[in-house]
């Protein structure tokens, strides 16, 4: 019999699970509307995992943890930018090598740190909130992680709509030859998001290693990294949409591994799978749809300014 | 800042070759960084990473057999990326081949099946690969999704697949509990060149598809659509070229290519199926590819290059302790620098006076 304890259990987590999803993705976003497409996040969210644990273990405080991973998001993130913004490298390829120096740092800093455990990221029990029915544990007894990200998603959604800064940046992503003309620092700007993008990731993946799994494990963020990315153009570039996209998608990875529990005779990889398969699916629903509206005119096309 | 980038309109053959040169001076220098930051010694860390496997007949067969796949799969990643396609799930078309193949080295196992079976796994292989390189391929034509999101999902697809059946359906019931599957039967081993050895018959296959490559991707009409759709598409269509047929064409191409590696790879050095059949040639191509210059001579050269990364990761790893990450770094370092190199061989960095346009 499901009880409302096991609901709210599996409720809070699918919280923690979309949280790494909401965080990534968040940041991404903000570097896409500038137009500058990072394949990078996976390699920037596992550096973020390592050093983000490494210090916290090293040091006892999770808030230096997490605070060392968003800077090494940020460090990891201007390989990218310096490649593709400062020398307008293809940014596919740029993107791509990012992500493999990135596994390969993670390792290098993780590997001493294999067989370690600290203690999780403890939950911030809001009063009275808490103590609601079934929900009550799932959405006001988590971690500050899970609440970084829905402040972060207000800042981001309001960020973009209403002030000058995200006007800018969003101009700078529809058409930065525009943009330049005005005189605005396309590839400033361009650099900045990127680096939000690269401290979002950083955080997602302190996520990861202090709350949602204390231990570092190698090649732990499992794709998460692309998932979020594939986030990105399922909510449309509209960061409302990455609420729903990173909760479903949060839902998806925690409801198989409990089907996987129940043993039902499906084989495990195949509920294993289903993140994966359903991103797929996702985006064709949405491409099918909406046939590439939403996305920034001059995402992933190289600004060399001519004078 | 006063810099900008100045693009050159000639750039002398010699720039062109000397870039991944460069790059790979880069990567040594930042290698040299890297393991003085490890607390190693630098002189004896490249000796055995990158001096002593090339002294032992032994490793230098070695370093020949891990650079075919690379070889393999990079040939094929060239025609996608001079098409401007950007299939990044080699590594999952390589395994669907290797499991197509594998399906049937399985099903005659224990017969008296003859010498055909070796060839049409190879085929079988192929097939599985362009299958899988396929359905990327298709969602991007009928639904216009990303090339670059789906194909790489399918990786973890084919990688579980693979996982559920050598440790489901295809385990060997004799074979203590262990995920992995029969040793195949000699016909349908990969055999090898000389008797003593590991240089097997998937190293004359590479070589052809090599050539095979030059000659299409140089000299044939396909080979120019190819490469006018990828650097000027309204000049293809105006030209008549479609472009959904390229896209389909280069995505066979490249997958039957990592399928083929993959069977290639499971019939030869491996010899059965295992969870694990290969240590990422499917991304390490990609770097092939783009340190070859998208050219099969060129990826010829960088396979073997970064098949040294490999052998001389494992040696590392067994008389220095390092972490294999170490070739991992060496690898990401390698295609950042090339990227690089690329950019300031094609751009001149010139120094602009009194403006304040970044």
């Amino acid at each position: 019999m499901l009880d409302a304890a096991i609901i709210g259990a599996v409720l809070a987590s699918v919280v923690a699970a979309a949280t790494t999803l909401l965080l990534a993705s968040l940041g991404e976003l903000v570097a896409e509307r500038a137009g500058t497409l990072n394949l990078g996040v996976e390699g920037m969210m596992i550096v973020g995992a390592a050093v983000g644990y490494a210090t916290a273990y090293s040091s006892g405080s999770l808030l230096l943890g997490t605070l060392a991973a968003v800077l090494a998001g940020v460090v990891v993130s201007l390989v990218f930018a310096g490649l593709a913004v400062w020398l307008a490298a293809n940014q596919v390829a740029s993107g791509l090598a990012t992500t493999i120096l990135g596994l390969g740092v993670a390792g290098l800093i993780g590997s001493s740190f294999v067989g370690t455990r600290i203690d999780a990221a403890p939950a911030l029990h809001l009063p009275v909130l808490t103590g609601l029915p079934i929900i009550g544990e799932a959405v006001f007894g988590q971690d500050a992680f899970v609440y970084a990200s829905v402040l972060l998603l207000i800042a981001v959604t309001y960020g973009l709509a209403r002030t000058r800064v995200g006007l800018v940046l969003r101009a700078v992503g529809e058409n930065h030859a525009a943009a330049h003309a005005l005189g605005h620092p396309v590839r400033k700007i361009r650099t900045l998001a990127i680096m939000f993008g690269g401290a979002c990731a950083g955080l997602a993946g302190a996520h990861l290693s202090l709350a949602y799994t204390p231990f570092w494990a190698s090649d732990m963020t499992a794709g998460r990294g692309w998932i979020a990315l594939a986030l990105v153009v399922f909510s449309a570039w509209r960061p409302l949409w990455l609420l729903a996209g990173a909760y479903l998608f949060g839902a998806v990875s925690i409801l198989q591994l409990h089907v996987q529990g129940f043993g039902l005779g499906i084989p495990s990889q195949f509920l294993s799978s289903l993140p994966y398969l359903a991103t797929i699916g996702a985006l064709v629903v949405i491409s099918a749809l909406k046939h590439g509206q939403g996305a920034p005119a001059s995402l992933g096309v190289p600004f060399v300014p001519d004078r | 800042m006063p810099l900008k980038l100045e693009r050159q309109e000639n750039v002398s053959t010699l720039r062109l070759a000397a870039a991944p040169v460069v790059a790979l001076l880069v990567t040594l220098v930042v290698g040299a960084i890297m393991f003085i930051a490890l607390g190693q010694d630098p002189v004896r860390a490249f000796t055995i990473y990158f001096i002593e496997p090339l002294g032992d007949p032994w490793t230098l067969q070695e370093l020949v057999v891990k650079a075919c796949p690379l070889l393999l799969i990079g040939i094929g990643l060239a025609f996608c990326y001079r098409a401007n396609r950007w299939n990044i799930g080699a590594e999952g078309q390589y395994v669907a081949g290797a499991v197509l193949g594998s399906w049937l080295a399985l099903a005659t196992h224990g017969t008296d099946a003859g010498p055909w079976v070796m060839p049409a796994m190879l085929v079988l292989g192929a097939v599985g690969g362009a299958l899988w390189g396929l359905i990327p391929a298709f969602l991007r034509v009928r639904f216009g999704s990303s090339e670059i999101l789906t194909s790489l999902m399918l990786v973890y697809v084919a990688q579980l697949g693979l996982d559920y059946l050598v440790r489901g359906p295809w385990r060997d019931p004799a074979g203590f509990n262990f995920p992995q599957s029969v040793t195949f039967d000699d016909v349908a081993l990969m055999p090898l060149l000389f008797e003593e050895g590991r240089l097997h018959g998937g190293i004359i296959v590479a070589l052809v598809a090599a050539a095979a490559a030059t000659f299409v991707l140089g000299r044939t009409l396909v080979g120019f659509s190819i490469e006018i759709g990828g650097s000027a598409p309204r000049a293809a269509a105006f030209a008549g070229f479609d472009e959904r047929r390229v896209t389909y064409g280069v995505f066979a191409v490249s997958g039957a290519l990592a399928g083929l590696a993959g069977i290639i790879e499971v019939a030869g050095p491996i010899g059965q199926m295992q969870p694990t059949i290969s240590p990422g040639y499917g991304f390490t191509a990609i770097i092939a590819a783009m340190l070859g210059r998208l050219h099969p001579v060129g990826i010829l050269v960088a396979s073997l290059v970064l098949a040294l990364t490999y052998i001389g990761g494992e040696a590392a790893q067994i008389s220095m302790r390092m972490p294999f990450d170490v070739t991992r770094v060496f690898q990401g370092t390698l295609l950042i620098a090339i990227l690089a190199a690329d950019v300031l061989v094609r751009y001149r960095i010139r120094r602009v006076e009194g403006t304040s346009h970044a």
